[in-house]
């Protein structure tokens, strides 16, 4: 693997500064945060930085954390992969918990395109600029997301159920 | 007549109001699906047609949506496996390996080696499984439905291995943490010799149906082709993506279950297209065999089929009842009491049709924090609408059966 993380870490940095940080290795996935109003531009630049080349996108997700601060409560998780050098990332964005906006990056990569409207469905994120934001495993009439750690799996009305020692409920975590 | 298809503010509503052809013939709408047994699954394609002619599609997924991600949230670990199953349901032990390898990397657990054999056979066939049904179906698409009974016996057979291992047939629920619920009987490897016996001749068949068929090259070379640029901008993976020309495969980027210990070719094609994809997925089974027969040569000898792990791996029922230690093990595992560390795992297996990724973050308790299934299908299943753009309707469902779209891992 000729392609160092130490090389990746060097030149986001000189590009964008404070922008990018929290490096740190997990497991077998290189993995940062960025600030989330820079999001286009830093894909944009692994994507097309000659030694950098992670063109392609592998996945995005949300994660809700809403015991985090509130502008730490959804992060949106991309990992990229750099087929050159079999290299793998992992890019964090934390967003606010009351105004989850992000830009796209369906512009960039098409495959973003789905994989987004799929956190919209399921976390509320806004994807900025996201030419088709609408819900797509979920019916179009529904108000909530179901992902969003306060939406109950089950009606919790239930008493045919007791499942308090299996599994995560309110008071056993 | 088209406000009874369509709302009328729909888009395709107002295109056709405005667009005439020549001849005054109109612009019409078709509904293909989203239950039509040419789809073989449950999607929705509203289709704007000219003639026989396909201008644009929209597709509407979710119909067999089951909050896989949510219901992950609220189960023990070892409660995961059967909803991995029925993503892909076509190759189930892949999607439970996969899982369990995700668990087994973020736990540091070593499998032994004879265990990752057993479970890159286990993974071969389910990937010729997998093969066999695109291609055949591909094949009844295209209007020849022989191949199809000659080689969908032989996903019996598979099958039959299968119940040997774990005792089911479709969805598996195979393996646990660290390796296998239980050893190989001596009757799977039997029929398992049986099937590297009678499989090869049966395939080889298969493709001399195919292969050199007029009226299959016909209906397939050069429908629904996608460059290699594309295909990856769409994220392709797996052998939609290898039929564009891209060597890339999880087993050989990132080896996983001692994959670097087998010799095997990467099958790519050039154009593209459904024809491309077929000989792809034709070529991978021939693979699979060879990596099956390597596994079987080189298994080491001895009857371990998993890790020594107790804090993870059930004990033997009969410990259970005579063993203090054996017994709190058990009641732990069985109440979810697993011992796990706070981290984010993102572990990719080669699945059926591409890349197959789990992402866990845990936060040290019984149940995952978050489980995203990174599923091939949905991702590139994002590009049909462009792929028949200008196509026939024909051509569309033999497109749609080319690219192995399975309802179940698109909705999750």
């Amino acid at each position: 693997m000729s392609l160092e993380t130490t090389e990746i870490q060097d030149k986001l940095v000189e590009t964008f500064g404070e922008n990018v940080f929290h490096f740190n290795q997990e497991k077998d996935i290189f993995s940062f945060e960025v600030t989330a109003d820079k999001i286009t531009a830093i894909v944009l630049f692994l994507k097309n930085d000659p030694t950098l080349r992670f063109h392609f996108l592998t996945d995005i997700c949300g994660v809700h954390y809403p015991d985090n601060a509130i502008e730490r409560q959804f992060v949106v998780v991309y990992h990229m992969h750099n087929w050159y050098e079999n290299k793998r990332i992992k890019i964090k964005a934390f967003i606010n918990g009351e105004t989850p906006d992000i830009k796209t990056i369906s512009t960039i990569f098409p495959s973003a395109n789905w994989m987004e409207r799929e956190t919209w469905d399921f976390y509320g994120i806004n994807f900025i600029g996201h030419p088709q934001l609408k819900r797509i495993l979920n019916m179009d009439e529904m108000i909530s997301f179901p992902m969003r750690k306060e939406f109950p799996l089950e009606d919790g009305g239930r008493t045919d159920k007791d499942d308090r020692f299996f599994g995560r409920t309110q008071s056993n975590r | 007549m088209s406000e009874l298809l369509l709302p009328p503010e729909h888009r395709y509503a107002k295109i056709i109001q405005e667009l005439h052809n020549e001849d005054g013939s109109e612009l019409s709408i078709l509904n293909l699906g989203p239950t039509h047994p040419a789809t073989h699954g449950i999607f929705q394609n509203i289709l704007l047609m000219d003639g026989e002619k396909i201008l644009e599609a929209e597709p509407t997924i979710g119909y067999i949506h089951r909050a896989f991600e949510k219901i992950a949230e609220n189960r023990p670990f070892y409660q995961i496996t059967p909803l991995t199953d029925r993503m892909n349901y076509c190759s189930s032990p892949i999607n439970n390996m996969g899982w369990w390898m995700t668990m087994e990397k973020l736990l540091d657990i070593e499998v032994p080696k004879r265990a990752q054999y057993l479970r890159v056979i286990a993974m071969e066939l389910a990937r010729i499984t997998d093969h066999i049904i695109c291609n055949s179906i591909l094949g009844v698409d295209t209007g020849a439905y022989t191949g199809f009974l000659y080689v969908f016996q032989f996903r019996e057979k598979v099958y039959e291995i299968y119940e040997e291992i774990c005792g089911a047939r479709l969805t598996t629920n195979m393996g646990r943490l660290g390796g296998f619920e239980r050893d190989w009987s001596p009757k799977a490897f039997e029929l398992l010799e049986v099937f590297l016996k009678d499989f090869p001749v049966a395939w080889k068949e298969f493709e001399n149906l195919f292969e050199r068929n007029r009226i299959f090259i016909d209906r397939t070379v050069n429908v629904g082709p996608i460059t290699a640029e594309m295909a990856m901008a769409y994220g392709f993976t797996g052998p939609n993506l290898r039929a564009a020309g891209v060597d890339y495969d999880v087993r050989v980027a990132h080896p996983y279950s001692s994959y670097e210990d087998f010799e095997f070719i990467v099958p790519v094609g050039k154009s593209g297209d459904t024809y491309d994809r077929f000989c792809v997925r034709n070529a991978e089974v021939w693979e699979s065999l060879s990596i099956i027969r390597q596994a079987l040569d080189k298994m080491p000898e001895g009857n371990v089929f998993h890790a020594d792990v107790p804090e993870y791996y059930l004990p033997p029922k009969e410990d259970v009842y005579t063993d203090m230690e054996s017994l709190i093990y058990h009641f732990k595992i069985v109440m979810g009491e697993i011992p796990v560390p706070v981290a984010e795992i993102y572990h990719a297996v080669e699945g059926g049709n591409g890349e197959l990724g789990f992402y866990l973050v845990t936060d040290g308790s019984r149940t995952p924090y978050r489980l995203h299934f990174r599923r091939p299908c949905f991702i590139y299943y994002q590009a049909y609408p462009e792929m028949i753009k200008g196509a026939m309707l024909s051509d569309a469902i033999v497109i749609l059966s080319s690219l192995n779209v399975i309802a179940g891992e698109l909705d999750a």
